[in-house]
């Protein structure tokens, strides 16, 4: 079976209600030189592809779409490479079904 | 900071925060709950399956006026190969019964109803309050909560810690440790809508009849991990998730896993022409019996979830939720009402009283599965799903073979594949796991 998505991850997230935080992120990438192999896995595991790569080779992370289920916590948080923590009260995804 | 003192502060409110407020409330104990969300079950993904019995336990009339969509008549199990699927379906005219045992829900409507029973009962629910940290006095004693609300300190004898699998206040505390890769999976699903009569056909259904099929097998491309399809009234709750730490090793994306599995041949028909309304994603406690944390110490009692309370070989974790907080919570009210303090001795009853229900004893029966099946993942997933579909075609299939040579090709590509010692092996430890 094909592995690639025949549908991309930001369609999907727009069937979501979301109601973002502005200038606060709930997650936070610890600035690095080169990203940890928790980092990187993140690039994939992250259901809500929030993890990428920016053009200097740092792993960045673009929180709206986060369906906050705590993977890259997981995988990161005990190697310090990112700060966890849920959206301030009323924020963040909105599950109309869940 | 908020001056009223309360008997008990509920942290979260899906099934075990529910329940345990509302046995709280109901029995006249003063209790605050808090949800982050908007309102109960906002932020809650589940499959989702509800047990009738442990739900009986807290309101013996919820069919009266609960959001249900279907009772369940019928149980399927696939072991999947790329292009097939071997099934065992069992199906029941016993299930349309008065009062049947299991239903689909859909969690966001049917939490927010629970959530009314729990204001009914008298509690004070708080929405859209994000708790950020325990409150510990000098001697390490949980003495309430602080929240991300302007001055949100709330004081209570004891807290309730119904937060959900991510732990984050108990952890934070360091009242039990990190959640592992290894002892957690993360599922996807989506919320795929078609007629109801659409639904009935595809799936032989009438009335309120409803239907589960789970599926294992190269969906799960040899990690471990499960595929499921839900039917609701008029919608199809599909999802397939695996470990975490199986993600991490493997670089495969859960929404590719979840695209190839609605492409499968056997479940591309079932939802064909549907429209998706929702994609969510969520984290499954699967550490088994060895993974359940210290559940109570000075001021606190952790239930659900955030406890790993979850049955990962029969699927069940709502009930155990709702069952582990309903228990706190009975336990709490003896000890109030003996005017005994909150401390880690007395509120070990519910340790005790935990042991001796379903909970601890299921878990306790399969203690040694979860290990098996992660570190066997691809025999398990990938190797025997294989072997069983190719040898079931070769079966099926009449090509002139005569059948005795069918039957020594069969087995031989079982034991060319994993050795009779590994056969052997395999079965023997299927067996002592699931005594």
């Amino acid at each position: 079976m094909p592995s690639e998505p025949s549908q991309r991850v930001e369609d999907k997230l727009f069937y979501n209600r979301y109601l973002v935080d502005s200038g606060r992120a709930h997650i936070k990438v610890r600035p690095h030189a080169t990203p940890s192999s928790q980092l990187l896995a993140m690039l994939k595991a992250c259901p809500a592809r929030c993890y990428d790569l920016n053009d200097k080779g740092h792993v960045e992370i673009t929180v709206d779409g986060c369906l906050e289920c705590g993977t890259c916590r997981v995988i990161c948080e005990e190697s310090g490479d990112i700060k966890w923590s849920y959206p301030r009260g009323g924020y963040g995804v909105l599950f109309k079904f869940g | 900071m908020i001056e009223e003192k309360f008997d008990a502060i509920v942290v979260g409110a899906g099934m075990g925060g529910n329940a345990a407020a509302l046995t709280m409330a109901e029995r006249g104990l003063k209790v605050l709950q808090l949800e982050r969300g908007e309102y109960s079950g906002s932020k809650n993904v589940q499959g989702a399956i509800l047990y009738a019995d442990m739900l009986e336990k807290l309101i013996p009339d919820f069919r009266e006026d609960a959001p249900l969509e279907r009772h369940l008549v019928e149980q399927r199990f696939w072991i999947m190969d790329d292009c097939s699927h071997t099934g065992l379906h069992y199906r029941s005219d016993d299930f349309n019964e008065e009062k049947p045992n299991r239903y689909t829900i859909i969690r966001a409507q049917f939490d927010k109803w629970f959530s009314q029973k729990v204001r009914e009962a008298g509690a004070t629910v708080l929405c859209e309050t994000t708790v950020t940290e325990l409150l510990q006095d000098s001697h390490g004693r949980v003495v309430g909560v602080r929240t991300d609300r302007d001055g949100g300190e709330i004081h209570a004898d004891v807290v309730v810690l119904a937060e959900g699998v991510n732990g984050v206040l108990g952890t934070g505390a360091g009242l039990r440790g990190r959640l592992k890769p290894d002892k957690v999976a993360l599922a996807v699903k989506e919320m795929h809508f078609l007629s109801r009569e659409t639904i009935d056909a595809r799936f032989s259904l009438k009335g309120d009849e409803g239907l589960v099929i789970e599926a294992a097998g190269t969906i799960s491309r040899g990690m471990t991990g499960m595929g499921f399809i839900y039917s609701n009234k008029e919608c199809i709750s599909l999802g397939i998730g695996c470990l975490v730490a199986d993600f991490q090793r493997t670089g495969e994306t859960p929404y590719g896993l979840l695209e190839a599995f609605k492409r499968h041949p056997s479940v591309a028909p079932l939802i064909e022409g549907s429209e998706v309304k929702e994609y969510s994603a969520h984290l499954i406690p699967e550490g088994g019996y060895k993974a359940i944390p210290q559940l109570c110490g000075e001021g606190w009692v952790v239930v659900g979830d955030a406890a790993q309370l979850n049955n990962a070989i029969h699927r069940e974790g709502s009930n155990l939720a709702m069952t582990s907080g309903r228990i706190a919570a009975e336990a709490i009210c003896l000890i109030k009402s003996r005017n005994d303090p909150m401390t880690a001795k007395n509120l070990s009853l519910y340790k005790k009283m935990l042991n001796d229900s379903f909970v601890i004893k299921d878990l306790k029966k399969y203690k040694d599965m979860p290990a098996l099946l992660h570190t066997h993942s691809q025999n398990f997933f990938l190797t025997y799903p294989q072997l069983f579909s190719k040898a079931m075609q070769d079966y099926l299939r009449v090509d002139g073979t005569p059948k005795l040579e069918k039957e020594k090709l069969m087995l031989s590509s079982f034991i060319k594949a994993r050795s009779w010692s590994g056969l052997f092996s395999d079965a023997l430890r299927i067996a002592r796991a699931w005594r």
